[in-house]
């Protein structure tokens, strides 16, 4: 039809030579977010000014979020801080799209978290949506078939008349786009705080498994290798999203920045997976790259400077969905669903069998070449000639100035000492239901139930146990577990310890489950790099992490870094979401998270100290935020994981369920709740041995310890391995026929009353 | 014994279904969207999912599907089908059983274990049940309110072609509290909720007994093979 006809000419293309005979021209490099070194540095590279697709693509793949400038020195210690022990199981380290572990019996698994913060801000329903579908993708670009989805959100204040807005559209999206992939959806984690007000952080993680065998990694280095793009059509959707929307801080005064959300479509990835997973099969492919941030721009110079070659693009032989784009738009353009793949020319016509069999849409745009030189033409005039790497890969590195916040040492000497600590038993009692009534410590089934776990069949575990769990090997039952945790509370108190208390919780929460904790991934949110007192959060909190790696022994994989989550000049709370991936050789040893029969014996494993600053405890009952955050106790983790595995390989343990925000009486309600089992506890002996309050016995956020439930029969080797291990163990109840929940001296309630306590809340809020 | 399992683009629960038939004591086909043929197969099921993304009313470009069209055939000469979400929406749309499936009532997509009571026998699918015994399955769906006009309605009571009701809950507004259906010969049931998840200790729902150990869904597929045995 003529209407959609190109009305481009070559005329208003600007070329390479008109860069060479227009050096002086005046190019947008401020609007489109380079600094002027930037732009300086550019011309030193070329020897010349860059032309406007040149400048494109410098400005996106050089912006905070792809080229991780200010973030990289610190990132360098997650490779750095690690033992051969640590590396044994590596498959692939960080720099690819994402790790690869070894899990034995020949499969590996690769995982990854990415921030979708800004865009699901502005769109939540598409930002969300399409944080989902990049990261799958991420997943799929090493060989994997992905297996499962996880998502990190942060809301802010409940009561505000933004939140809901925000809640539904992230869910909708999330549950939208999830239960279309096919991906069952196995935990993750809801914390609403005024904090994120403007800032709500949706974070996603997809983990995938393979064969050794079937590793792929994306590099283009074969001269003569076709470079297709498959998927969907190209669009105007998101273009410079990379740069305005997640490397500006928002202005509240600002225009809206809608036009920059990418808008997904969960169907057409869901082909492209399975279309990609039998271009894999059929071995027809060197490499495939996804488009996500940076489109275009991204995927041809990474896939060039990482197979240390180069490549010539007809750019003209980009499908559009809109013919209007500019070469400039093209190059920058974040449409969703679109990969990128290198195929030998041999396999060319296979190749194109299979995307024909799955209808879908392919160009090819070039090939491979020698020379380590990325040539883009627009029709017969060349707008691009760079070195790939430069683009991809030598972007600018910062180190910005660091300063520890003075506000900090008032926030850490105003403690919870001087709040008022429950007394009487109604007094405890009330503060109890407060605790797990309150948004954060409510249920989350008003969320979780929106989304697929099932699918696929192989779900061992999902919310509300600790970690999710998924069977990888149908013959042998080989699986993995993941957890994922951050709290922003102890973050803003000390990042170092509040990255390390991440890695603890979730370390934690996968051998609760009876998985050995093998790898990490992260996905760290902090606010503006260029506020010196945010980058000294995110050196402490990326320092921690890789010290508390390090100590745990357990390797980093790769992850995300997340900045200028904030609005004017209030950041949010430093959040490192850390993810722990486990492995467990028979996921029918699993381990729920609340008991299961009565008359079993209950154990708090772990010391409880008066560790109430940062708590939930003192959020709810106080609204008060003050003092040092508990003490991570990694060492003691490994200890209380290893003795976990033991007594889970010998068949001794009911349920585990690990204790962390809403302390000891959190996990005594969640473990009632899981199957509807009551429980008579009794916490008089945890308050004389350790010397505490009734309130730190109950909300104390004290780490390293964890709730076991042990029939009768297996109490003796229980408890005799847990004291040969010198793992601190206490009795402090029994599971009970009664559906309540007696906490001697303190109350008793229906379960079916704290059921609708918890349950209640979120449908209350936004149902 | 070979139970056909139908792929359109957008399916999802394609692989869990050919499981469910392999654990049942039957070998799955693998049957694609595209394909008329049937592969000699001796009853089909249509998988849940999200067929062509479902954009359109869900189900209504699948039942357009080349592979539909021997189906839809083979079904009025008696051919078993079972249709299980979308693949219900599939039968609804393809006119095979009649109503039909609208947004839930809350407008969420729900997913959660369903309690349903199995309220005909009398089916290719469902003769290793006993009347009116509860089973619990999984139930996942955005679309899957069931509503008909008053006059279907009355047949489908009349007649005693509903094959399942909700129990406890009705979660997502059907009519009558109806999960599934079935025709008048018995050779073709749908329903919304997926017995396909409940088919394997320790990844089925949780029962009083044990977590995940829920496997009601399998006899579904025993049903089948013992109907096609007997037949």
């Amino acid at each position: 039809m003529a209407i959609f006809k190109s009305t481009k000419t070559a005329t208003n293309v600007d070329t390479t030579q008109d860069a060479k005979n227009s050096p002086d021209k005046h190019q947008p490099w401020k609007e489109l977010g380079l600094k002027e070194d930037e732009y300086e540095s550019i011309k030193t590279i070329l020897g010349r000014r860059p032309t406007s697709a040149e400048l494109a693509m410098y400005s996106v793949m050089w912006s905070e979020h792809c080229s991780y400038k200010s973030s990289k020195i610190y990132l360098r210690q997650f490779g750095e801080k690690v033992t051969d022990e640590m590396k044994k199981n590596l498959m692939v380290g960080m720099g690819e799209n994402a790790g690869v572990v070894d899990i034995g019996e020949g499969w590996a698994v690769t995982f990854k978290v990415e921030s979708h913060n800004h865009p699901s801000y502005i769109e939540p329903f598409q930002g969300a949506a399409t944080g989902v579908g990049g990261i799958v993708r991420d997943i799929l670009t090493m060989g994997a078939r992905p297996i499962a989805v996880m998502d990190q959100l942060r809301f802010g204040a409940p009561e505000n008349d933004d939140t809901a807005r925000v809640v539904h559209g992230v869910v909708s999206g999330i549950s939208f786009y999830g239960n279309c992939l096919g991906l069952p959806n196995i935990g993750g984690e809801t914390v609403f705080d005024k904090v994120y007000q403007g800032n709500p952080l949706v974070n996603a993680l997809s983990v995938g498994a393979l064969r050794h065998d079937d590793l792929v990694l994306a590099k283009a280095s074969n001269p003569g290798d076709i470079v297709i793009l498959f998927g969907a059509r190209t669009g105007a959707d998101g273009i410079g999203g990379v740069s305005v929307l997640a490397s500006e801080t928002f202005d509240s005064t600002g225009p809206t920045k809608r036009p920059a959300v990418q808008v997904g479509d969960p169907f057409a990835e869901k082909v492209l997976i399975e279309c990609c997973l039998e271009l894999y099969k059929a071995k027809v492919v060197a490499g495939i790259q996804d488009l996500g941030g940076a489109g275009l721009s991204c995927a041809t110079s990474e896939l060039a400077s990482n197979g240390n070659a180069g490549m010539r693009v007809q750019l003209q032989n980009v499908l559009l969905r809109d013919d209007s784009l500019t070469p400039e738009e093209i190059l920058m353009s974040e449409s969703q669903e679109r990969m990128m793949a290198i195929v030998p020319k041999k396999d060319l016509k296979a190749f194109e069998a299979i995307v024909n069999k799955w209808e879908v849409e392919y160009s090819i745009l070039g090939e491979v070449i020698k020379e380590p030189r990325l040539y883009i033409n627009w029709g017969d005039e060349e707008i691009v000639n760079v070195p790939p790497r430069t683009v991809a890969h030598d972007g600018p590195v910062y180190e910005r100035p660091v300063a520890e916040p003075k506000w900090i040492e008032a926030l850490n000497q105003d403690t919870t000492n001087n709040l008022k600590k429950a007394e009487t038993p109604d007094e405890l009692a009330t503060q109890l239901i407060q605790i797990v009534s309150s948004p954060n410590q409510a249920s989350k089934s008003f969320i979780t139930d929106q989304y697929d776990h099932y699918v696929g069949g192989n779900t061992a575990l999902a919310m509300p146990d600790d970690s999710g769990m998924i069977r990888v090997d149908e013959s042998s039952n080989l699986g993995i577990a993941i957890a994922t945790d951050a709290n922003g509370r102890y973050g803003q108190l000390d990042p170092y310890a509040g990255a390390q208390l991440a890695l603890g919780e979730a370390y934690r929460n996968v051998a609760a489950s009876g998985a050995k904790p093998m790898a990490v991934t992260n996905c760290l949110n902090f606010g503006s790099p260029e506020n010196p007192e945010v980058m000294w959060q995110f050196k402490q909190a990326t320092a921690g992490l890789a010290d508390g790696c390090l100590e745990m022994g357990i390797p980093v994989t790769g992850g995300n870094v997340s900045f200028y989550n904030q609005t004017g000049d209030v950041a949010i709370h430093p959040t490192p979401v850390v993810g722990v991936l486990g492995v467990i050789d028979d996921v029918a040893r699993r381990i729920p998270s609340g008991w299961q029969d009565a008359g079993h014996n209950i154990y708090l494993l772990g010391t409880t100290e008066e560790e109430l600053d940062a708590s939930v405890w003192s959020e709810v009952i106080h609204d008060h935020l003050g003092g040092l955050p508990p003490k991570a106790k990694l060492n003691k983790e490994i200890e209380l994981a290893e003795a976990i595995q033991a007594a889970s390989l010998q068949g001794l343990i009911a349920s585990a369920h690990d204790l962390s925000e809403g302390g000891l009486a959190q996990a005594i309600v969640e473990s009632c709740l899981r199957f509807n089992v009551g429980a008579r506890i009794y916490i008089d002996e945890i308050v004389e041995q350790n010397n505490i309050t009734k309130t730190a016995a109950l909300f104390s956020e004290t780490q390293a310890r964890m709730l076991v439930s042990v029939g009768r029969e297996d109490d003796v080797k229980f408890v005799g391995l847990c004291e040969q291990r010198g793992i601190p163990i206490t009795r402090i109840g029994v599971t009970d026929t009664e559906p309540t929940l007696e906490i001697q001296h303190i109350a008793t309630w229906q379960l079916a009353d704290l059921k609708a306590a918890s349950e209640a809340t979120l449908p209350d809020l936004f149902g | 014994m070979k139970i056909g399992v139908v792929t359109f683009p957008g399916t999802l629960d394609d692989r869990d279904a050919a499981r469910a038939v392999r654990i049942a004591g039957a070998t799955p086909v693998a049957l694609w969207h595209a394909d008329t043929n049937l592969h000699d197969v001796d009853a089909v099921v249509l998988p849940g999912g999200f067929s062509y993304g479902d954009y359109l009313r869900c189900g209504a470009i699948a039942a357009q599907a080349p592979v539909m069209q021997t189906i839809i055939e083979k079904a009025n000469q008696g051919l078993p089908v079972l249709g299980i979400c979308n693949g219900f929406q599939v039968l609804v749309e393809s006119h095979l059983l009649p109503g039909g499936l609208i947004r839930n009532e809350n407008q969420h997509f729900i997913c959660r274990d369903q309690k349903l009571k199995v309220e005909n026998t009398s089916t290719a699918w469902t003769n290793q049940f006993t009347q009116d015994e509860i089973i619990t399955i999984p139930l996942k769906n955005g679309e899957g309110g069931y509503i008909a006009d008053a006059e279907t309605l009355k047949r489908l009571e009349g007649e005693g072609l509903i094959t399942f009701r909700y129990e406890e809950v009705n979660p997502n507004g059907s009519m009558n509290n109806i999960a599934g259906l079935r025709n008048e010969r018995g050779n073709v049931v749908g329903l919304m909720p997926h017995p396909e998840h409940a088919v394997e200790a320790g990844f089925g729902p949780d029962t009083p007994a044990a977590m995940r150990s829920g496997v009601d869904g399998l006899k579904f597929f025993t049903s089948v093979i013992h109907s096609l045995v007997n037949a």
